[in-house]
């Protein structure tokens, strides 16, 4: 496995953010981490990446190892030297992610000058290269363009260039696409799902579009509130969601010929930060099938038959909570 | 970007004329005149006039100001009442000093406030923090005369390292320059530790943390580059402050400059050289504005490109 997070609790304050998180990524193969917004994905993804402290959180429970090592309580200086080589970090929000003040070729030079100690001029040649082989036209002009005179997708691109200059053998992408407009989308959706295949790496997605999900992941992760609703195979969470919420964001999907207004959101909201209880499903408030259990007693994620995880009281095809209901029609 | 420049440089024509004609009628205004000081007890009034007349005080403001602003555009400042000596060599004996004096003051504010506010921004809320910004605000709120006394006492009556007054030799510039530019190193400290707490929260930032770029290496390279555009622009806008600002200092370690001329003819109501003195003070604002705008046209591509 490439990457094995277990448990993995974190607090910022008082307040504990993430509670006790478990997902893994192998070679080739992509995870989706999904999560409406606030429900601690971006967190998660700096706390595998070490930037966690940055933001003042503490991680205070799990592992997550990395090719064999626990990088939980790793040297910062060591973590760095992971940090853009073996594993590379798409941050939220391209638009802003580039410095204004130096050219894109140096930006992207920069990880391959720092991680692979190439020349400036190798450096440069190897990010036209890698910005050609991203379909960007002209690489050699952008190069030696500011962030301001490109668009969003091509600001995209070149965060998604400087993740892969390194030749990584993680991507965590935070929601790559969230910024751009759909046929774009589309293009970098595919194009990372592309790298997967053709470089054997392992990639995160982070995201809350569920048709991307289906799209391009082989196996997803579902969070609510900091804690793992439900994980597994793609293929078959779609087709048999257990987690009344998985249910519910599938739900959420527009398809072919569905009829128009008929989109299901869920409803109510997420708790805020603050509210998280501890013993208690945090989800029970907008769920049809909690019960006073939900309300008392936290799910505990069990291992499913599927490698997957799942922690739900009354998972959809309970035969307990079918035959409840059954009844009670 | 050379049609930008040769446009700001247009746009000062107006406001040099506008600041000359400020400058010409408040000194006009002010009660007194330069004549009372060259006449002596017991002139006779018929004196007084032929004196009046030989200087052209007599003709319509409006005259006088043409003839002035006539002869300063061919390059001739006129010669000093008072003083009886032309203008130019005044101001150019007076000028070096004052450019010597403000150009070190102003290094010196920068490097140190750039330094400290840099230190100061990448532990903030350290004890380093406070401790250096406590430092630097204390030592701008005391007064500029009191800090130079207080230097004298002790770099130059009590240890002898510096002389203690004059203009001669190096030695002679340093506590002046120390004085003078601790003054602006609070302010620079302190604009560069808010613009680099302000660009540390960026996302770019974080991206480069991502990329496993060192610490030192953001905040010196990405995180700096961006505090110092507003810390320029601010340091442009006090050059003419501290060329002619320097009259304490000046005044307290017994310096000639542009400041002590300027409080000297103004005493003497010599019109000729307070009027050169300060239009030489306004262009020099103008200039500093101007540079501030070029260097801030060269830091920022944005910027740059706003512009054409
Ligand atoms: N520095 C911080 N201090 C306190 N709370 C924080 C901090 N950073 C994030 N949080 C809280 O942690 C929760 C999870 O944040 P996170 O950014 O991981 O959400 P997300 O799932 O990425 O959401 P989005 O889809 O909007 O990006 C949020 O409720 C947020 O308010
Ligand atoms: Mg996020």
């Amino acid at each position: 496995m490439l990457l094995d997070v277990r448990d993995l609790s974190l607090r910022i304050g008082t307040v504990g953010l993430l509670d006790g998180l478990s997902f893994s990524v192998d070679r080739g193969e992509v995870l989706g981490l999904v999560g409406e917004s606030g429900s601690g994905k971006s967190l998660t993804a700096l706390a595998l990446t070490g930037l966690a402290a940055r933001m003042g959180a503490t991680i205070t429970a799990g592992s997550v190892v990395f090719d064999g090592t626990d990088l939980v309580g790793l040297k910062e200086s060591a973590y760095r030297r992971l940090r853009g080589k073996r594993i590379g970090f798409i941050t939220q929000n391209p638009m802003s992610a580039l410095d204004a003040l130096v050219t894109i070729g140096d930006q992207v030079d920069q990880v391959s000058r720092l991680h692979l100690g190439l020349s400036k001029r190798a450096a440069r040649a190897h990010t036209v290269e890698i910005l050609s082989r991203l379909r960007i036209p002209e690489a050699e002009v952008v190069a030696r363009a500011y962030p301001h005179n490109l668009s969003g997708g091509m600001k995209q691109r070149v965060v998604i260039a400087m993740a892969l200059a390194a030749d990584p053998d993680l991507i965590i992408a935070d929601e790559p696409t969230t910024a751009l407009d759909v046929t774009v989308q589309a293009q970098i959706v595919m194009m990372l799902a592309d790298l997967v295949r053709k470089r054997d790496l392992g990639l995160i997605l982070i995201t809350h579009d569920m048709s991307v999900v289906a799209q391009i992941c082989d196996k997803v992760c579902v969070l609510y509130a900091g804690r793992v609703a439900e994980s597994g195979p793609v293929r078959q969470i779609f087709a048999a969601p257990r987690h009344p919420y998985t249910e519910a964001l599938i739900g959420c999907i527009p398809r072919d010929g569905m009829a128009p207004g008929s989109l299901r959101g869920i409803p109510g909201t997420v708790a805020a930060v603050s509210q998280y209880g501890a013993d208690c499903c945090r989800f029970a408030p907008r769920c049809g099938r909690a019960d006073a259990r939900c309300r008392t007693q936290q799910p505990l994620p069990v291992v499913t038959g599927t490698g997957g995880m799942l922690a739900c009281h009354h998972p959809v095809d309970s035969p307990v909570k079918e035959a409840a209901d059954a009844d009670a029609r | 970007m050379l049609g930008y420049v040769i446009r700001r440089i247009l746009m000062l024509v107006p406001v040099f004329f506008a600041v000359s004609v400020v400058i010409f009628s408040m000194i006009h205004m002010l009660p007194g005149d330069p004549i009372e000081n060259l006449l002596r007890v017991g002139s006779s009034p018929a004196q007084r006039e032929a004196l009046t007349a030989k200087y052209g005080l007599d003709r319509p403001l409006v005259e006088q100001y043409l003839l002035w602003m006539g002869n300063v555009l061919t390059g001739d400042l006129g010669t000093a009442i008072v003083q009886r000596r032309p203008v130019a060599q005044l101001v150019a004996q007076a000028l070096p000093y004052s450019l010597t004096l403000g150009g070190l003051a102003l290094c010196f504010s920068t490097v140190l406030g750039v330094v400290v506010g840099t230190i100061a921004a990448s532990w903030r809320g350290s004890w380093l923090d406070q401790g250096l910004m406590g430092g630097v605000l204390f030592g701008s709120m005391l007064p500029n005369f009191w800090i130079g006394l207080l230097m004298i006492l002790v770099f130059s009556v009590s240890l002898g390292w510096t002389p203690v007054s004059g203009a001669r030799g190096w030695e002679s510039l340093v506590l002046p320059v120390l004085t003078i530019g601790l003054g602006g190193t609070a302010l620079v400290a302190r604009v560069t530790r808010i613009a680099m707490i302000d660009t540390q929260g960026k996302d770019f930032v974080l991206l480069l943390h991502a990329k496993g770029v060192h610490p030192l290496t953001i905040q010196v390279r990405h995180v700096l580059r961006h505090a110092l555009i507003p810390v320029v622009t601010i340091l442009a806008l006090r050059i003419g402050w501290i060329l002619g600002g320097a009259v304490t200092v000046e005044v307290v370690f017994a310096r000639p400059g542009l400041g002590s001329l300027l409080i000297k003819s103004l005493n003497q109501h010599d019109y000729p050289v307070v009027q050169a003195s300060l239009l030489i003070l306004a262009m020099a604002v103008m200039l500093g504005t101007l540079m501030g705008d070029l260097l801030q046209a060269a830091m920022d591509p944005r910027f740059r490109d706003s512009l054409t």
